[in-house]
């Protein structure tokens, strides 16, 4: 498994390749349309985080060592910032994914969509992946 | 007829690219734009005699005071107040609102029932709300129908003579609606109920007199009507604000203050605590006469041709549904495309240099009934064209293709 620095390398040598932000964003929106990222068990008020604009779900379990997520959101683009978030933090060690920072969300041109001001429930959701792992990184502890 | 492009040369804002593309501004029932006139007294009270108001024997004090209170005869004069002493200068609709809710703790028991309508802005519910839990007085609800229109049979039957209070919004911000708030007074009045009407989604397209309405408050915001942010008005009737408590203690407000005793002073300073938003106040005065001088006849008849136009365009989209139909709306479009959330298409015509609105616009309850997550709106204003909307229909064609 890559570490989180190669992937969100990856990520940002992908992003690169688009030309503008039609591109950008039909990537974004293409991979919040094909790929099933949670468990319809788990799109329940215990696993939801409610932004203003648009809803999360977000599921974690531990396998091994590492963290495994699944999310989901009602909002297609922010589904598809959301699998690029879950290809980053997933199956990682959780002291990994606590020490891991975004900056590479400013290098692919979706900054806008992480300002706190926002309210789609994604900054919320990065936090929930960062006090999940705590959580993990305590147990395994 | 307007000259709209001469009217936009006023706007420096609209001058603007976004995401590379001209702005399409159509988030104008969040927040109207603000006219070169406008701006010039606001960079004209800083730079030439910004100073405290009302207590100062200096020259610069003396200006600023009489400005301030000349924009408060301006407002009394647009809203055709009988004394210039009904007119009480807030922080906007929200503080107006919670102003009136909180002096009425003191004038309510648990018997005693207000009535809000089912198409207010939190900020026209939550005061309402807080003062129930005050008092244990009963909130009721006057229920919409599918149109977006308020129950006018379900509402005079909830009235009683236990009502003491009715709230409802001019027009709707989420929808549009113009309520009929002459007869939701009259009707209101027979069981002795006074009537609060938000007028921030109003002002901006209608010359409300509050006399002739007999309304009991009326309240409204600047910033929806080409003036500032942060300054707005609560017009009561004398006989009511008399009667209400000072809402927050302070300077500006007394009369004599000693340890023992403090007494307060009189109309419109009783409410108006500390140091006002003197700048946006003048400003506020300006922007209304800046709409009057355009005037409100032709703006109404403009911004209706823009509605009529933009609607049909709008629905001429496949799956594209307009959510409030009533024959009697303002220049706004609140819609939804078929299967597909208002946020990204909100996040996509934003990169297509289009400002619209989305969520629930601060109406929950309005999105529940109608069991949507939330909108997209587009507001027009008088400053706004056909082309505009092209665009915006353009816009909103591609997000489809995008997103399906």
């Amino acid at each position: 498994m890559p570490s989180i620095k190669e992937i969100q390398e990856d990520i940002i040598d992908e992003f690169s390749m688009f030309e503008d932000w039609e591109e950008r964003y039909q990537y974004m929106i293409d991979l919040g349309k094909t790929l099933p990222l949670i468990d319809e068990q788990y799109k329940t008020d215990d696993h939801i985080i409610k932004g203003c604009q648009s809803k999360v779900w977000v599921h974690a379990q531990m396998d091994e060592d590492k963290v495994a997520f699944t999310a989901d959101s009602d909002a297609i683009i922010t589904k598809g910032i959301i699998a690029i978030l879950i290809r980053v933090f997933s199956n990682q060690h959780p002291k990994d994914i606590i020490e891991a920072d975004t900056d590479f969300i400013d290098k692919i041109g979706l900054k806008e969509h992480l300002s706190p001001t926002r309210a789609n429930g994604l900054v919320s959701m990065i936090k929930q992946l960062k006090m999940y792992a705590i959580a993990y990184q305590t147990q395994l502890k | 007829m307007l000259e709209i492009n001469k009217i936009r040369q006023d706007f420096p804002i609209l001058n603007r690219q976004v995401n590379g593309k001209p702005l399409v501004y159509f988030d104008n029932a969040a927040t109207s734009q603000t006219p070169q006139q406008v701006i010039d007294v606001i960079v004209d009270y800083y730079s030439n005699y910004n100073a405290n108001i009302h207590r100062g024997v200096h020259t610069l004090s003396q200006e600023a005071t009489d400005k301030y209170e000349a924009a408060r005869k301006t407002i009394q004069n647009h809203f055709n107040a009988k004394h210039t002493y009904e007119v009480i200068l807030t922080s906007g609709t929200t503080h107006s609102i919670n102003l009136v809710a909180n002096g009425f703790a003191s004038l309510l028991n648990e018997k005693d029932e207000l009535l809000v309508s089912a198409l207010e802005h939190h900020s026209n519910i939550v005061p309402w709300q807080m003062l129930c839990e005050k008092t244990g007085a009963t909130l009721k609800v006057i229920p919409m129908t599918n149109e977006g229109e308020l129950d006018m049979n379900a509402y005079v039957n909830l009235l009683s003579e236990n009502t003491k209070l009715v709230f409802v919004n001019h027009i709707s911000n989420a929808l549009g609606t113009i309520n009929p708030i002459e007869t939701i007074i009259e009707k209101a009045h027979q069981v002795g109920a006074a009537v609060l009407i938000d007028g921030a989604q109003a002002c901006p397209h209608i010359k409300p007199d509050v006399q002739a309405l007999d309304v009991d408050f009326y309240v409204t915001s600047a910033h929806k009507m080409c003036g500032p942010t942060g300054v707005g008005m609560l017009y009561g009737k004398e006989e009511w604000l008399k009667k209400l408590p000072p809402y927050q203690g302070g300077g500006e407000m007394i009369d004599q203050v000693t340890f023992e005793k403090t007494t307060y002073a009189g109309l419109p300073h009783k409410f108006e605590a500390g140091t006002p938003n003197i700048c946006g106040g003048i400003a506020f005065g300006t922007a209304i006469d800046y709409m009057n001088a355009i005037g409100f006849d032709n703006i109404a008849t403009y911004e209706h041709e823009l509605l009529k136009y933009g609607t049909k365009k709008l629905l001429e989209i496949e799956g594209l549904k307009i959510y409030g139909t009533s024959k009697n709306k303002t220049s706004v479009i609140s819609f939804n495309l078929d299967g597909i959330h208002p946020y990204d298409v909100g996040t996509l015509l934003d990169k297509m240099g289009i400002a619209v609105r989305t969520g629930h616009h601060c109406t929950q309850p309005i999105m529940d009934f109608y069991k949507i997550p939330g909108t997209v709106r587009a507001s027009f204003a008088f400053y706004n064209t056909k082309e505009e909307i092209d665009a915006l229909v353009t816009a909103v064609k591609k997000a489809k293709m995008m997103l399906s």
